[in-house]
């Protein structure tokens, strides 16, 4: 499988609820549409949270995968 | 266009203020134009010389809940003024306080912190709430 041109990493490893959201959210309102943003982070609300938030905003939840404690997106800006 | 979220503040504690700014936030990532109401103890904690103090928490928060919120707050949580400025930040939430709280608790506009973005009475509290869930906390 071909990797992803990822544009931007979000590291919110660390970060509680609602913060990786918004901090993608504010990401993903910088980038041209089409640009694939990486994110990272630990709260393991985020699974739901990001598969919520893509059906919601539009934005499109291409990967997702863990490491360990590390939840990882990649969502392309719609 | 989405109908918006609204929030009535009345308790001033740092739990409940914190949780009001989780609600906010996760809306405005959504993209949901956001609408807060401050009266009484939370309009208090608004004011800018006491936002960043310690507003104390619930009364069930208990010893324990205490011990709980303060390792969020050591690990790094931010608090709910920051949460509520990166929510800004994100666009469609508007503060507004109570203009009989502040009558209540003799605040002038100038005394609050830069969060606020005015002063309007429950009736237009009402009209820009439109169809939108109402919360209060």
């Amino acid at each position: 499988m071909a990797t992803l041109e990822i544009t931007t990493t979000v590291d919110a490893k660390g970060l509680s609820c609602p913060m990786p959201i918004v901090r993608t959210a504010q990401t993903v309102k910088t980038l041209p549409p089409g640009a694939l943003v990486e994110v990272l982070a630990t709260d393991p609300g985020s699974v739901k949270d990001f598969a919520a938030w893509s059906r919601s905003t539009g934005h499109e939840l291409v990967e997702q995968s863990v490491d360990g404690p590390v939840y990882r997106f990649v969502i392309r800006r719609k | 266009m989405d109908e918006p979220i609204n929030l009535v503040l009345f308790s001033g504690t740092d739990d409940r203020l914190q949780a009001a700014a989780v609600l906010a936030a996760g809306a405005a990532a959504l993209g949901k134009p956001v609408n807060i109401f401050l009266q009484y103890w939370a309009l208090d904690a608004f004011r800018a010389d006491r936002i960043s103090g310690d507003h104390g928490l619930a009364p069930e928060a208990g010893a324990a809940g205490r011990d709980a919120v303060a390792a969020l707050r050591v690990a790094g949580q931010a608090s709910w003024a920051d949460t509520l400025r990166q929510a800004k930040e994100l666009g469609g939430v508007d503060i507004q306080a109570c203009s009989l709280s502040m009558d209540l608790l003799r605040i002038e506009q100038g005394e609050l912190d830069p969060l606020v973005d005015g002063v309007e009475g429950v009736t237009a509290f009402y009209l820009n709430a439109g169809e939108g869930q109402l919360v209060f906390i």
